[in-house]
């Protein structure tokens, strides 16, 4: 789960890491009041989406007035900001963040992550800050600092110490590191994170470290634990589509396509995809039904997809062990009656009670098109598409 | 004889007591698994499948001598459960459950290094479809009607995956020796190398079918492994061609994030290793076929 970096900000300046004073804005004339609260000269205006690659798309703006920061945040509020990240249409602006303008002497790259390799939180740092990490991992890779931190220990200040020092930092400036870096690893770990990310950590022309922006995201299996966190869920930034699917336990991820596709299991999920590019289709989606569905969830499966305009033609996959095939039989015959089925639907079933599941199928008298193999159904489904899509 | 689990291995499940404990026990039971015990805490002197239920995992071991476990817990508190059979001497712990916090695993990972090597417990999974022996045992949710005895192994990070490489192999009368799914979760017990390793020292086991899929550093781990220290052959399958970078496919840990973790560079680096990968999830059988095929020849 990702959230604003507002949100991140507030979140780990309460864990001492050193961020400019700032305040969140819902229309032009409150920005204004903001900078004029603020005080100063210059203030940065900032969009806020859950996306980086904001500044380049034109959604931060320094600026010099009252003036000028209450016409800026009436061009981006209200309106969708596409970034390298969102792709087009973008994602809605309905809140600006200002803050007092930081005069910066350098750049610094600060990232925590879940490494996989070693299975611990990894501290990823780079002298070359400001950029996107990719770009910095292909332009500049000896610049990349990592370091492994011992979840019993937690982040040893002797680690911070060899980081700081290896940015080129000294002075009062590596005991500003160790406390920045410990902020935000307390954060990771105190807050089921699952990223941290402060690009840039700038050093201001005074010498200081302060981080001019933050990113959060949020490990979704720890939300239970952490309600503060799930309360700074914004859904208006989320896909609707997938996160209506997620309300009702089904992973739902919208792709380009026209077949969509209704399967259990990721895995399945991912292989019948790729089996119906390898048979000339595209899918118009990702969907994993999740173990246990009862033939409401397969309904809701079917609502899900078809909230899609592209899709053309259904291929249902299912493969049983926690699932029940006769179960998700009564949901495809449940939903064909229930939305008026207009387009074909291809339907595999395979493995735990699969006799009763064809059974429940027949006997329905829909016109369904059944397969008995994964490249069957892939093909029957590419087959099955309307003429003109094709 | 086969690895990890055989009709032999004393089996107790964490959460028996659960409708969907109790309805794959049963599975289990039938299929000839040694299911001794069940603990659910708060149920313990009850009975389940006519089995006895234990409070705690302790008990359960003492009175039953059980040496592996099923785990079946909800997520929040599925990393306790699993701690609670290995600090109990469980040797193997296989967890089906999904949605188990990351740190959490991290911090069931380091619990599981402090014992030393002859009482350690390897666990499997989470978020898997457990471990099938045919004909002899299993421990998880899979369909095991769909599992020749034989002699291919499987690992497979997809539960599903697994399932649909099993009845393409029993369509062409391939056997297996054990199929085992290692989970979809980015911190799993254990990976596709540790299970290779078993099958490599497996005298019933002949090849070995891989399933991977888009995300983290296990398959290309693996794929070193089985050129520097396999002799028999293996056959891969990477699933999340068609994936967009930077999106979770379902699984918490199927989500391109690094080089190296597409599906493409994967087929890749398992290609470069000199391991054979079927060109679709529709070939996984007659790719093993012609493996073993080809073993033969030579």
């Amino acid at each position: 789960m990702d959230i604003h970096e507002h949100q991140a900000k507030d979140i780990l300046a309460g864990f001492g890491l050193p961020v400019p004073q700032g305040g969140l804005a819902f229309s032009p004339e409150q920005a204004a009041f903001r900078a004029q609260e603020l005080g100063g000269e210059m203030w940065a205006v900032k969009a806020q989406i859950h996306s980086g690659g904001r500044g380049e798309a034109g959604g931060v703006k320094l600026c010099r007035s009252d003036a000028e920061v209450r016409d800026f945040a009436a061009t981006l509020l209200g309106k969708r900001l596409a970034t390298r990240q969102t792709g087009a249409p973008g994602k809605l602006v309905d809140r600006v963040w200002v803050e007092r303008a930081t005069p910066i002497a350098r750049e610094l790259y600060l990232g925590f992550v879940l490494d996989r390799k070693t299975e611990r939180i990894m501290i990823v740092a780079s002298a070359a800050g400001g950029i996107e990490i990719e770009e910095i991992a292909q332009t500049d890779p000896a610049s990349l600092r990592r370091m492994v931190v011992d979840p019993a220990v937690g982040l040893a200040a002797y680690q911070a110490r060899e980081l700081a020092f290896a940015l080129g930092l000294g002075g009062g400036q590596v005991q500003q590191m160790v406390t920045a870096l410990r902020a935000c690893y307390r954060a990771y770990r105190d807050l089921d994170a699952m990223m941290v990310e402060i690009n840039p950590l700038v050093v201001t022309e005074d010498g200081d470290l302060v981080a001019l922006d933050a990113k959060m995201s949020f490990d979704t299996n720890a939300l239970f634990r952490r309600p503060q966190v799930q309360a700074l869920r914004d859904r208006a930034q989320e896909d609707p589509r997938e996160a209506n699917a997620a309300d009702n336990g089904l992973a739902y991820v919208g792709l380009d396509g026209d077949i969509g596709c209704i399967i259990n299991g990721a895995g399945l999920a991912m292989a019948t995809m790729d089996m119906i590019q390898l048979s000339g289709g595209q899918p118009a989606n990702f969907l994993d039904i999740g173990g246990g569905a009862s033939p409401d969830r397969v309904v809701q499966a079917f609502r899900t997809v078809l909230t899609d305009p592209n899709v053309s033609v259904i291929l249902v996959n299912i493969f049983a062990g926690i699932n029940r095939c006769d179960w998700v039989a009564e949901g495809v015959v449940k939903a064909y009656r229930e939305v008026g089925m207009t387009i074909p639907v291809v339907v595999r079933l395979s493995g735990t009670n699969v006799a009763e599941g064809q059974a429940i199928l027949r006997a329905s008298g829909l016109p369904l098109i059944t397969a008995d193999t994964l490249a069957e159904a892939a093909g029957s489904a590419v087959a099955a598409r309307p003429k003109d899509a094709a | 004889m086969a690895i990890l689990i055989d009709e032999t291995t004393k089996v107790l499940v964490q959460g028996m007591s659960g409708r969907i404990g109790r309805f794959h026990a049963e599975e289990m039971i039938r299929a000839g698994t040694q299911v001794v015990a069940g603990v659910t805490p708060g149920k313990g002197g009850t009975t389940c499948l006519d089995r006895p239920v234990f409070d705690t995992v302790r008990e359960a071991v003492e009175a039953t001598h059980a040496q592996a476990s099923l785990v079946f817990v909800p997520p929040p508190f599925a990393a306790d459960a699993i701690m609670e059979a290995a600090d109990a001497g469980i040797r193997l712990a296989v967890c089906v459950t999904d949605g188990i916090p990351a740190q959490d695993m991290m911090k069931v990972k380091r619990f599981l290094r402090r014992y030393p090597e002859h009482r350690k417990m390897r666990l499997i999974g989470p978020n898997c479809a457990g471990v099938i022996s045919p004909g002899r045992a299993f421990m998880g949710i899979m369909p095991p009607h769909i599992y020749e005895a034989g002699r291919v192994g499987i690992v497979s990070r997809s539960g599903t995956l697994g399932y649909e490489a099993a009845s393409q192999m029993q369509a062409l009368e391939i056997g297996v020796s054990t199929s085992v799914g290692i989970g979809g979760d980015p911190i799993n017990g254990s990976s596709f190398r540790d299970i290779l390793e078993l099958f490599e020292a497996d005298p019933d086991t002949d090849a070995v079918m891989m399933i991977g899929e888009i995300g983290g550093p296990q398959e290309a781990d693996a794929a070193a492994y089985v050129r520097d220290h396999m002799t028999k052959p293996v056959v891969a399958y990477v699933a999340g061609l068609s994936a967009p970078k930077g999106r979770k496919m379902g699984h918490a840990g199927a989500i391109i994030s690094a080089f190296g973790e597409s599906a493409q560079e994967k087929v890749e680096i398992l290609a470069a290793a000199g391991i054979t990968v079927a060109p679709n999830p529709s070939a996984l059988g007659e790719t093993v076929a012609q493996a073993l095929a080809g073993r033969v020849a030579a």
